[in-house]
């Protein structure tokens, strides 16, 4: 009997993925047993995927076993190539076609909005094909704390496979890497399948994040590839936060340096609140690092799913803080989180003042402009086109404002 | 008798038999074209002298009253399902026939559970011919396998009163569990340790039965008021130890869905009603006790409550956040046929305003009006939708019968009718091609909403004008298939023989479509 490898999950709860059990067998040809939920409507199209895939990976003879619980293709693909690959050594990639709305790789914008980012498990193929539908402006692939040890392997098939496939819907898309060194393997799965940002745990050093850039620099050669890749390294430590100021001018790729207040307050050896005084120091610091380099500074994920009120509260502390978004963990808090953060009204009527008050001084030739007894300088003015675009983005302003004035 | 014969091409292009169980049926003609005439069906004459003066009808089993009914071959019991998944009373019925070694028997439920699995037995053994009503779960996978005797009968609630009305079905004898009775056979469902609310379900039954049994768990001291069955058409009370299971009575289904996509789809429900002026003051809805159904309705309370509007009045089956909506003064009128939830029975028993009605008033074909018609939203489940709107809701896209009709066709007659799905469940698309059956036809299905968009019938030009400019991603329905064929890939149809296990029926009580054996 020769080794048997298995990948993927099954059981009463699991939807949406299957379970592959692979042995290379001495028995000529490939004998393949499907057990699905959807047999009777793909049941012949799984079984031809299936030799598909063995047939490129040039295996003549094997038993092959799929528990499938109505699996996308491009995961029962991720599935079988993640098991074969524990028993053969191959560089070959089966790769599925990229998702049409992604034929031409395209770096996103460095100072695009990212007021909500949601985690998604990286080995939760039922959560991924519609995370993009909620509308964050970020989707975060993760293999690092949502996976389990044992399944880190198979997790980065199903991430490759998901940033090729499957539709975003106009979010970044993000994937949290492992802590490094464990993480810089992770890239080889991403870099070349049109990643926009890759998010850096528990970053304590500069020496990381120049760490990840030589592999993403290796990585793009070898791919020929052109498009940008950003970091966002998360700080959750006590050394991380202490270094923060080196961390966050470490890279000219780095676009947003975000908190994690799950780790950091277990490294502290403290509770974590949901009013959050005890990481005040930290979350500052955080924000100042990335003010004065030109970042964005996000806040932390809220861990009580059901407690809407308090992510409410929560997010606009953060954003008093000078936060410019939160992490999310359920797709029910992007709503929240993107009011708690759009300007106010006060704010977006003072902002269009503010720029039709320069708008207008610069067309007369005035340099020094001033409202009322204030006087308006060019970082106010930026900020206030920023909370305008904010404020048309997130549907709290009409874009033909000016006609309606 | 033939179990099925002459097959033709009905009016909605289905091939559908025109004898089933040995009988005559009409092939649908099309919506508002099959006109019955006549006068309605009656049961026998019954005279006071056949029945105890001093009003005591209580015998000492349910076996007597079978036996004083003269249970024999070949004849229709009928049943109501207002237990749910905790009725204890069906079974007992077949399993009695069994002991006394009836052969043939047609079950009517007005829909069957989980719970009444055990009677594939009595299927297998022919104590029980057919059924006509539904079939869930495995007795609806027994069905599809061809395993039933006789050819299984599909209607919706309405269908069920018109088919009784109209003397397509004769229910020999009609077995009612009631939560609480008196010995005369008045009942209800407000008290008792298995109350549910309304008995909405029974009317007919009760009304043309030949003969008509009470069960009760809880016999009271004459009068048991309010009625909701009425025991001078009652023949015979019977006592037992219990009903049914009241943690199975209270539905499981009754809770908003946690799912984030199910509650993307309720919100975009909701605000679809809004954008196109159906929810507003003094409107009506009804919608189900699905969780996304619930969820829908919970988004409807949050948009009355802030724009302090109220509805007129909520179609029931009701549940808990139905009630909230009551008592906060958001809707004036609960009309209920079938309570789901604890909530929902206290609210029957206690608030004037939360009141029992039933499939006469809201479903029937053969009633002057209903209320469905009246109702200005509806809100429905499907498991199939094709690219002509038609719905299916009893076989999945494997071909197995799951599920019953319930109220779904009758619904289909109100003002807007809007079925918020799934593009995709797990790998299995909703939209499809064409329906493997067709329980409604597109013409009164006017919009689908899924988590990727939302298509409204082009029949609909007035909620298309007013969806104009809305930010709803509203799609063309082939569009729709075509992104859930791109993600799930592109199915192939289930197998069928050619032998009919079942029909479905419209609500005119024509055959709409046919149910057929799947290949093994």
């Amino acid at each position: 009997m020769g080794k048997i490898v298995s990948c993927g999950n099954h059981g009463e709860r699991i939807r949406s993925d299957c379970h592959v059990t692979i042995e290379l067998s001495d028995v000529k040809g490939l004998d393949i047993q499907l057990k699905s939920k959807v047999k009777s409507l793909y049941g012949d199209a799984i079984i031809a995927q299936t030799k598909e895939i063995i047939n490129f990976f040039d295996i003549q003879n094997a038993k092959i076993q799929i528990n499938d619980t109505g699996a996308l293709p491009y995961v029962i693909a991720a599935r079988i190539e993640a098991a074969i690959k524990l028993l053969i050594e191959t560089d070959k990639e089966f790769l599925p076609d990229f998702h049409s709305d992604l034929k031409t790789p395209e770096t996103t914008p460095r100072d695009r909005h990212r007021v909500s980012r949601l985690y998604i498990p990286g080995n939760s193929p039922g959560l991924l094909i519609n995370a993009g539908l909620h509308h964050p402006d970020g989707i975060i692939l993760d293999l690092e704390d949502a996976v389990a040890p044992d399944k880190k392997h198979e997790a980065r098939f199903l991430v490759r496979n998901a940033l090729r496939a499957v539709n975003f819907y106009g979010a970044e898309r993000m994937v949290r890497i492992n802590q490094i060194p464990a993480g810089l393997q992770d890239l080889d799965f991403i870099i070349p399948h049109h990643v926009n940002l890759v998010l850096i745990p528990k970053c304590e050093t500069a020496e990381q994040i120049k760490q990840v850039n030589e592999r993403i620099g290796i990585i793009s050669i070898k791919h020929n590839l052109t498009q940008k890749v950003w970091l966002m390294p998360i700080i959750e430590s006590a050394n991380g936060v202490m270094n923060v100021e080196v961390i966050a001018g470490a890279a000219h790729n780095i676009v947003a340096m975000a908190i994690g207040l799950e780790d950091l307050t277990a490294d502290l050896g403290i509770q974590r609140t949901h009013e959050a005084t005890e990481t005040f120091f930290a979350r500052s610091m955080v924000v100042m690092a990335c003010k004065a380099s030109g970042i964005q500074p996000i806040d932390s994920v809220f861990s009580d799913i059901a407690d809407m009120e308090a992510l409410k509260e929560n997010a606009l502390n953060s954003k008093a803080l000078g936060f410019v978004g939160m992490g999310c963990i359920h797709p029910r808090q992007i709503k929240v989180i993107h009011e708690a953060f759009a300007p106010a009204i006060e704010e977006i009527e003072k902002a269009k003042k503010i720029v039709i008050a320069f708008e207008y001084a610069q067309s007369l030739g005035i340099g020094v402009v001033a409202l009322g007894t204030k006087m308006i300088d060019p970082p106010v003015v930026k900020r206030a086109h920023h909370t305008i675009e904010l404020a048309i983005e997130m549907d709290r302003l009409d874009k033909n404002w000016r006609e309606l004035q | 008798m033939k179990k099925f014969d002459k097959l033709v091409l009905n009016a909605a292009g289905r091939l559908v038999p025109t004898i089933v169980n040995g009988k005559q049926e009409i092939p649908f003609q099309g919506i508002g074209k099959h006109r019955p005439s006549g006068r309605k069906y009656a049961p026998t004459i019954p005279t006071v002298l056949d029945y105890p003066e001093d009003g005591n009808k209580v015998v000492s089993s349910l076996q007597e009253a079978l036996e004083l009914c003269d249970l024999k071959d070949g004849m229709t019991i009928s049943t109501h399902h207002h237990l749910r998944d905790g009725d204890l009373i069906a079974n007992q019925i077949f399993e009695i026939a069994n002991n006394l070694n009836v052969k043939d028997l047609v079950w009517l439920p007005s829909a069957s559970f989980p719970c009444h699995d055990p009677l594939i037995h009595y299927l297998e053994n022919g104590t029980i011919n057919h059924i006509e009503g539904s079939m869930n779960g495995p007795l609806g996978r027994f069905t599809s396998e061809g395993k039933m005797k006789g050819c299984a009968v599909l209607r919706s609630h309405g269908g069920r009163f018109q088919a009784i009305q109209d003397g397509e079905v004769h229910i020999d004898i009609a077995i009612l569990a009631a939560p609480t009775a008196d010995p005369f056979g008045n009942g209800n469902a407000l008290y008792g340790p298995s109350a549910c609310g309304v008995l909405g379900y029974s009317l007919a039954d009760y009304m043309y039965a030949d003969r008509v049994i009470v069960v009760t768990d809880n016999l009271i001291a004459f009068p048991c008021m309010p009625m909701q069955i009425e025991g001078n058409y009652v023949d015979f009370v019977v006592k037992v130890d219990k009903i049914g299971l009241p943690e199975k009575i209270v539905s499981g289904t009754t809770q908003i869905t946690k799912s984030p996509d199910r509650l993307l789809i309720a919100e975009m429900t909701a605000q679809f009603c809004l954008e196109a002026g159906l929810l507003k003051d003094g409107c009506s809805f009804q919608a189900g006790a699905g969780g996304t159904s619930l969820a829908v309705e919970d988004y409807f309370h949050k948009i009355l409550l802030k724009n302090r509007w109220k509805a007129r009045f909520c179609f029931g089956g009701s549940t808990e956040y139905m009630v909230k909506m009551l008592e906060d003064g958001s809707v004036d009128y609960i009309l209920d046929a079938q309570a789901f939830d604890l909530e929902a029975v206290r609210s029957i028993r206690d608030n004037a305003n939360h009141c029992d009605v039933s499939v006469f008033h809201a479903y029937n074909f053969h009633s002057k009006g209903n209320y469905a018609g009246m109702t200005d939203i509806v809100i429905l489940g499907a498991t199939e939708i094709d690219t002509n709107f038609n719905g299916n809701v009893v076989t999945h896209s494997d071909g197995k019968l799951l599920h019953g009709i319930g109220g779904w066709q009758n619904c289909l007659h109100a003002k807007c009718t809007i079925i918020p799905v799934p593009l995709f469940r797990d790998r299995i698309p909703v939209i499809v091609d064409e329906v493997t059956t067709l329980c409604g036809p597109g013409s009164m299905i006017d919009v689908i909403v899924t988590e990727r968009g939302i298509a409204i019938n082009p029949l609909r030009k007035d909620l298309i004008e007013k969806m104009t400019g809305s930010k709803l991603p509203i799609r063309d329905i082939n569009d729709l298939k075509e992104e859930a064929d791109a993600i799930c890939g592109k199915p192939t149809k289930p197998r069928f023989t050619k032998e009919v296990v079942g029909i479905v029926k419209w609500v005119d009580g024509t055959v709409i479509d046919t149910l057929w054996k799947v290949e093994d």
